[in-house]
């Protein structure tokens, strides 16, 4: 079973109740069909879940067979220096058909942030460290493709529709009110 | 095919893992890689034993064109700085031919060697155990080959799982340590 080798800590993007029993960190890659097929369904989740739930995502760019995901993910990152970083992501994943630099223009000037700071942070490739680190950690932890899920930091084997992560989370949470 | 080498070379499989009543044996740690000679484009072969000097990834996997993006063989491929720094070579086997591995290889920029198993029919394959003859494919089992040809590492996957790299990067870990600790 693999399991998390990189705990969640002070550099993640985490969205919801910080105390929540059950962490889900995704793997993702902006420019993956199948990501962008699970973006709804985490929606949903995040959704079912309440307060019980936390989100963390990582990045786990493809960059030999997705031109635009590394730069899209520096993108996000770059939000996340503006403290709009679940705005971006969201933005890049209802937008993912048209990922390319004049999207990221675009979206940072509708989320009102520099454009041209944005311009240099991708040419000066600033945040690629930040995404490749977190991408060998996914590999390290056994990311076997994208997205991959981890549950309170084991990963989840099975499909990524709602109902089998809901199962899933659903066992880890019976499993902490009975431990 | 395996070389004459390889032939020789067959060491006992040990290792039993079962996946819906197909059963494989694939070799172990301490165990001799059989050599093979398998070609690699379609008018070229690679030979296990010409990369002597340096550890090897052997990864058998089923089949070309998978409909995932994240494949096991697209993990390896986007790992490919980090194998270089243990001077690793990975190479990826399976049955289909070489014309297929070209186009498929061309389709997902995958910047490693597919090698084909296809004449003799997995034949390399069988010989680390690492072949399922209901269905006439390669199994999911990965190998890391230390410099002078023996097997360091070897993990069979249920095949319907994608194994991702990090069994293979803590193996190349461990081969560096043990290769340092084996100089001092």
């Amino acid at each position: 079973m693999a399991t998390l080798k990189v705990p969640v800590g002070p550099d993640d993007h985490v969205q919801g109740n910080a105390k929540a029993p059950i962490t889900l960190v995704e793997y993702g890659d902006y420019e993956c069909p199948a990501c962008g097929l699970a973006y709804p369904i985490v929606l949903a989740v995040q959704k079912h879940f309440g307060r019980n739930l936390k989100l963390v995502f990582r990045n786990f760019p493809l960059a030999q067979v997705h031109p635009n995901a590394e730069s899209a993910a520096e993108t996000a990152e770059w939000a996340a220096s503006h403290h709009q970083f679940w705005e971006m992501h969201d933005a890049l994943y209802e937008n993912q058909a048209m990922l390319g630099l004049p999207l990221y223009l675009s979206l940072a000037n509708g989320l009102r942030l520099p454009e041209e700071e944005l311009s240099a942070a991708l040419e000066n490739r600033i945040f690629y460290p930040k995404v490749r680190a977190d991408f060998m950690g996914g590999v390290r932890s056994g990311v076997n493709g994208t997205p991959t899920f981890f549950i309170n930091g084991r990963r989840h084997d099975d499909s990524f529709d709602f109902a089998h992560l809901v199962a899933s989370i659903d066992m880890v949470l019976e499993q902490a009110g009975t431990s | 095919m395996l070389t004459e080498k390889g032939r020789q070379q067959q060491a006992s499989k040990l290792q039993t893992t079962s996946d819906n009543g197909a059963t494989s044996e694939i070799l172990l740690p301490g165990a001799e890689a059989p050599d093979f000679r398998l070609r690699v484009t379609p008018d070229q072969d690679l030979s296990l034993s010409e990369l002597r000097g340096r550890p090897v990834i052997v990864a058998f996997y089923p089949a070309d064109w998978s409909p995932v993006c994240g494949d096991q063989l697209a993990i390896y491929n986007e790992v490919g700085p980090e194998f270089q720094k243990y001077r690793a070579k990975v190479l990826g086997i399976s049955v289909d031919g070489p014309w297929c591995h070209k186009a498929f290889a061309e389709h997902r920029s995958i910047h490693f060697p597919l090698l084909s198993d296809f004449e003799p029919k997995g034949e390399v394959a069988k010989s680390y155990g690492a072949y399922r003859h209901t269905e006439g494919v390669c199994e999911r089992a990965m190998f890391v080959i230390d410099k002078d040809g023996v097997v360091f590492w070897s993990y069979l996957s249920p095949i319907a799982v994608n194994p991702g790299a990090d069994g293979i990067l803590d193996a190349l870990e461990g081969l560096q340590r043990k290769e340092q600790a084996d100089a001092a």
